[in-house]
């Protein structure tokens, strides 16, 4: 079959400018060559920073800020696009290539109507009278799902969801027809049970229009759904490229290997000792609003294990945390630490249950102050709780560093010197200065790449069965309660919905919150969306 | 109620009660300070017998409310009390004088405005490049520059280096409107000066801002012309907060007026505040003053209605 | 690091203004209010810039009017910074009837244009440098209250704040140790902002006859005495306008440079 798009030897750089400093020259992509054949899918994996955005923009000739082309070739239909003048390109996007953001919300103009939007690319092109574009918009409305197609496009970007929004704009993408569609991390930003019927909504329109498509994604599980063929990247450069059956089952390289066994971490749940924090009855609301957050909540931490609180956004899991540690005090109900009643105001609260009670958050970037050395940060709390000062406070702080697998050299360093993981670890270290009884760790993986998360995860085990500490770990992510948890709590609108020991809560019979959530958690293997949807249309269909 | 009739009335309803505070202050704030009317008007070296007198005519005897209420009703049917030092009547001294101060501020306007978003495009436009710079180079030198200061550098070109025009602007009844415009072209110019600036850079910053949003990356992927993403996708976005810009910057010449007019004797509202600031005529300064502070308080006001006006997620709630 | 050319430049020209306001006595060639020349005169050796209106030495007035214009713009813009940056930093942490009050007043303030509210508080009060300097400090602390508690909220809502407030920290530590050192860049940009506004606010005010009175001079008075010169083509008038213009753009390329730097600081967020 003929090749549709073909990348030879290309090569993009970009040149930043640091204020007050000389401009910095980046190599983003280098001798990348790949091709897709019409109506394939190509799959574009990496970690951030591994140029897969870049290389899809690419595809339309097209570059960010500074991005330059500077080597190699793209063929689009047998002509090199480094060789297309301007109004040359503008013939080819939006005809021959089309584009999917990430955010939807944003990529779509606030002052217009979604169908004006939709169709505008047809009427550009000439490719079809107002009347047609409409006809074939509606229809395309229609098989991606979106509730009532006639009238669905009279509205505005803000009137309508984000899941919604990701499949209005792949309408947008497939309504003028075109040879190709780029796919950029298209479910990243939706929660997990929205992110599968997205994805089920693009595959079919792709298999049905009959497409080509690069599908650019950091999750190797959601791209074995979609693609043919998958290109594994890497800083820029290529690291593997096959079939996706031989990318997902045997692996090449040994980057590509990681990837595939990423969380697979196996820790089995132990048996409970007593409880070190108790949550009773707890209800909670913001101030100034009438709405329950939280909705007579109870659970416990055993001392030493783990209670893993899982949900989607709005499911009240932050709101937990913000309750347990007092910055938002419970309208009703009783915590319980350590055998007294903590009270429900951080301000009432002894300074030995606040050093008992540690927190680690999502983003380590804005849990530092970019201000203070690591020495600092990490010293602070052994200042504050135990009085050291000087040459012991530093020693200690060296063996934290230690502790946490990073060099006591690290003491002297600023939070911006660090990379995404250290500034993870530097927060853990910071923690465990107090001798904290329980830390509450808030999505403390989601920000990072998966292999940097399984190193934070791994790490976290490895504390825990050395200094005996309970974690109630939040978070969204199934696999990363699979790999933590003993006990877990499932959350859903502000109430916890299943919970008990983590083989239990996993194990069936479900509730159809769970059933649903756990359902739609990705998994690595071939068929698995196929597997689902028809299970899930089976069973409506029983019903 | 609509949603955005009902902010747009609260808007309105907001800046009436801040104009209220603002008279309430202006008049009681004022009496609060140490500084005696009648002492001011009399001099120092004043009986105590005179002193008196004077404060029972001028009604200073009376507690301030009473006093406040008294001028604030006689305000709102247009009168504003006579003048301490030539006992004129206010309001009548205002009238003419407005006329010339709107005059003066309306030609500067309409030169600056479309000026200032011609420029701000074009330098948007050349992000970065050299129309940019120089623009962006020559308004910051003027943005440093206070208004007397950039008038006598303009009078001094214009009428001695190159002798085109007179260095004073005498406006009288029974000109012709020609005459008019030739009279005020001097401190037109330094008011277009010292506002274009800033009207220029905010106006540049919201079309940036604008071209820097996903969908106009989402345009350009459309396989727009440079003139379409600009025209159909920048643009509606844009122009509410260009004409934000632009509001707030006119409220902007309230100050400038004022010391241009000083500048070039030129016989409107501004100078006459002054005028009277320096005689301590405080009838005249509290009137002159609030009257200033609503046509600001009005356009800020306006700024925001066009701002609520013109946002389609508010026109077309959920 | 290396500093811009501009920065260079505009440090120095500030300096140099700094070091003549302070040694004026000594640096002036002539008493500030001595005819010393016949009226008018054009530059010469003897007269460096020429004379004014009544015969005095153009140059020592510009020397003595340095000292005043800069000293009464830098206690005033002192004055604005303190009172604006506490009550900012208050408003901010506190958060509460506290931050709401003060915001209200603040709106109330600034709903008129300062030099307004100045002209009205100035015809009821007398005129001497103690006053204009309250009036001015007081009028623009209003802006430094309000770039002073949005920055101090973006901190105060940043994860370390709260991981410091969860640790039991006093409320000293989380403003000194926590948001100032994270604050102080954009305000030390800000302090040069309203040092700038403070020198075209004094000399606006001199300038209407409203600022420092005479025998005091400073340069927005010697405009308003040199004016009617113009017409007659002296130039004299545009000596210390030429003044006010080159101070305030020296301040404000430093102010540019130490806003830029902002971001790319040691240890700076995104760095």
């Amino acid at each position: 079959m003929a090749d549709l798009l073909e990348f030879r030897n290309l090569k993009i750089e970009a040149t930043s400018y640091p204020p007050g400093e000389p401009p910095r020259h980046v190599v983003l992509v280098d001798d990348v060559s790949v091709t897709v054949a019409k109506g394939k899918v190509l799959g574009l994996i990496g970690e951030s920073g591994a140029g897969k955005s870049t290389i899809g923009l690419s595809a339309m000739a097209f570059g960010r800020g500074g991005v330059r082309l500077t080597g190699g070739q793209i063929m689009l239909n047998g002509r090199d696009l480094r060789q297309v003048d301007a109004a040359g390109l503008r013939a080819m996007r939006g005809h021959e290539v089309t584009y999917v953001a990430q955010s939807a919300a944003a990529a779509f103009n606030p002052a217009w109507r979604l169908m004006d939007q939709v169709i505008e690319t047809c009427l550009q092109h000439k490719l079809m009278d107002r009347k047609a574009a409409e006809t074939r918009a509606v229809e395309l409305f229609r098989r991606l799902g979106l509730p009532n197609p006639e009238t669905f496009g009279n509205r505005y970007p803000h009137q309508v969801s984000g899941g919604q929004l990701q499949r209005a704009m792949t309408a947008m993408a497939l309504c003028p027809k075109p040879d190709l569609v780029i796919f950029d991390e298209p479910t990243t930003a939706l929660d997990v049970t929205t992110q599968i019927e997205v994805l089920a909504a693009i595959k079919e329109a792709i298999h049905d229009t009959g497409v080509a498509a690069l599908y650019i994604t950091h999750d190797l599980a959601v791209v074995a759904q979609v693609a043919d063929d998958i290109l594994v990247l890497r800083g820029g450069k290529k690291v593997e490229y096959g079939s996706t059956d031989q990318i997902i089952h045997a692996p090449q390289q040994p980057y590509t290997k990681a990837l595939v066994s990423v969380r697979s971490i196996e820790h089995v749940e132990k048996v409970f000792p007593d409880a070190v924090l108790t949550v009773q009855n707890v209800t909670a609301r913001y101030r100034g609003t009438n709405f329950d957050v939280l909705k007579n909540v109870t659970v416990d931490v055993a001392a030493g294990q783990t209670l893993a609180v899982v949900g989607e956004s709005g499911s009240g899991k932050s709101t937990l945390a913000r309750v347990i540690t007092g910055l938002l005090p419970a309208a009703q109900g009783r915590i319980q630490f350590a055998g007294r009643t903590l009270s429900a105001d951080l301000a009432q609260r002894s300074k030995d249950d606040l050093r008992e009670l540690q927190m680690i958050y999502q983003m380590a970037d804005t849990a530092m102050n970019p201000r203070q050395t690591v020495g600092t940060i990490i010293g602070r709390p052994l200042e504050f709780y135990f009085g050291l000062k000087g040459e012991a406070r530093r020693k200690r702080v060296q063996e934290l560093l230690e502790q946490i697998e990073m060099g006591a050299g690290f003491i002297d360093r600023y939070p911006a010197e660090l990379s995404g993981g250290q500034k993870q670890r530097v927060c853990i270290a910071r923690a465990l200065a107090a001798k904290p009884k329980v830390i509450i760790c808030d999505e403390v993986t989601s920000a990072l790449d998966p292999l940097v998360a399984d190193g934070i995860l791994k790490l976290l085990l490895d504390l825990q069965a050395r200094e005996g500490v309970a974690y109630l770990f939040i978070t969204h992510d199934l696999a990363t309660v699979r790999a933590i948890a003993d006990k877990i709590a499932v959350m859903h609108r502000g109430a916890v919905v299943r919970y008990g020991a983590k083989t239990d809560v996993l194990s069936p019979p479900f509730d159809d919150y769970t059933d649903l959530l756990l359902s739609s958690v990705p998994e690595m293997e071939l068929g698995w969306l196929e597997g689902v949807l028809a299970g899930r249309r089976m069973e409506s269909a029983g019903n | 109620m609509h949603p955005i009739v009902k902010l747009v009335v609260q808007r309105i309803a907001l800046g009436l009660i801040l104009l209220w505070a603002v008279s309430v202050v202006i008049f009681l704030g004022v009496e609060m300070l140490p500084g005696d009317t009648a002492q001011a008007i009399l001099g120092q070296s004043a009986t105590p017998v005179a002193l008196a007198n004077l404060r029972e005519a001028l009604g200073l005897n009376e507690p301030a409310l009473t006093r406040y209420f008294n001028w604030l009703f006689a305000a709102l049917q247009g009168d504003l009390g006579v003048a301490l030092t030539n006992g004129q009547d206010i309001a009548k001294s205002i009238g003419s004088r407005f006329g010339n101060t709107l005059f003066l501020a309306g030609c500067a306007g309409v030169i600056a405005v479309p000026l200032a978003i011609g420029l701000g495009l074009i330098a948007a436009r050349y992000n970065g490049r050299w129309p940019d710079k120089l623009i962006s180079g020559v308004t910051l030198a003027t943005i440093s520059l206070p208004e007397f200061v950039a008038a006598y550098f303009v009078i001094f070109v214009l009428t001695q280096v190159f002798p085109i025009f007179q260095p004073v602007s005498m406006v009288f009844p029974g000109m012709s409107f020609w005459d008019k415009l030739q009279a005020v072209a001097l401190p037109v110019i330094v008011l277009v000066m010292v506002v274009l600036a800033h009207m220029m850079r905010m106006t540049r910053a919201a079309i940036l801002n604008v071209m820097q949003s996903a969908y106009i990356e989402t345009a350009v992927l459309k396989g727009l012309t440079p003139m379409q993403v600009i025209w159909r996708h920048a643009l509606p976005n844009a122009i509410a907060p260009i004409i934000t810009v632009v509001v707030i910057n006119l409220a902007y010449l309230v100050v400038g007026v004022v010391v241009v007019e000083v500048v070039f004797s030129y016989n409107a509202l501004g100078q006459y505040l002054v005028d009277h600031v320096a005689k301590r005529d405080l009838p005249v300064v509290q009137a002159v003053g609030i009257i200033f502070a609503a046509v600001y308080i009005g356009l800020n006001i306006l700024a925001d209605v066009i701002g609520i006006v013109t946002n389609p997620r508010l026109r077309n709630p959920k | 690091m290396k500093m811009p050319l501009s920065a260079v430049i505009g440090l120095f020209m500030t300096g140099a203004f700094l070091f003549i306001a302070l040694f004026a006595q000594w640096i002036a060639p002539y008493p500030i209010d001595s005819a010393v020349g016949k009226v008018w005169e054009g530059p010469s050796a003897q007269f460096w810039l020429g004379t004014d209106t009544i015969g005095r030495d153009i140059l020592s007035r510009l020397i003595y009017g340095a000292q005043v214009t800069i000293f009464v713009a830098l206690v005033s813009s002192l004055l604005s910074f303190g009172m604006g940056a506490f009550f900012g930093f208050l408003a901010a942490t506190r958060g509460g009837w506290i931050d709401t009050g003060l915001s209200r007043l603040v709106d109330l303030m600034m709903a008129v244009p300062s030099l307004i509210v100045a002209l009205v508080v100035l015809s009821v009060l007398p005129l001497n440098l103690i006053v204009l300097i309250l009036v001015m400090g007081v009028l623009d602390s209003t802006r430094v209250f309000r770039l002073s508690r949005a920055v101090a909220v973006d901190i105060t809502v940043m994860d370390y704040v709260e991981a410091a407030r969860l640790r039991g920290e006093r409320q000293s530590w989380i403003i000194f140790r926590e948001i100032l050192p994270n604050a102080l860049s954009p305000l030390v940009a800000e302090f040069g902002l309203r040092f700038i506004f403070a020198v075209l606010f004094i000399s606006t005010l001199s300038f209407l006859g409203l600022g420092i009175q005479p025998p005091e001079t400073d340069w927005g008075g010697m405009v308003r005495e040199n004016k009617d010169g113009l017409i007659y083509g002296k130039a004299a008038a545009l000596m210390p306008a030429a003044a006010i213009a080159v101070l305030a753009i020296s301040v404000n390329l430093v102010a540019d440079w130490v806003l830029s730097r902002t971001s790319s600081l040691k240890g700076g967020r995104g760095g």
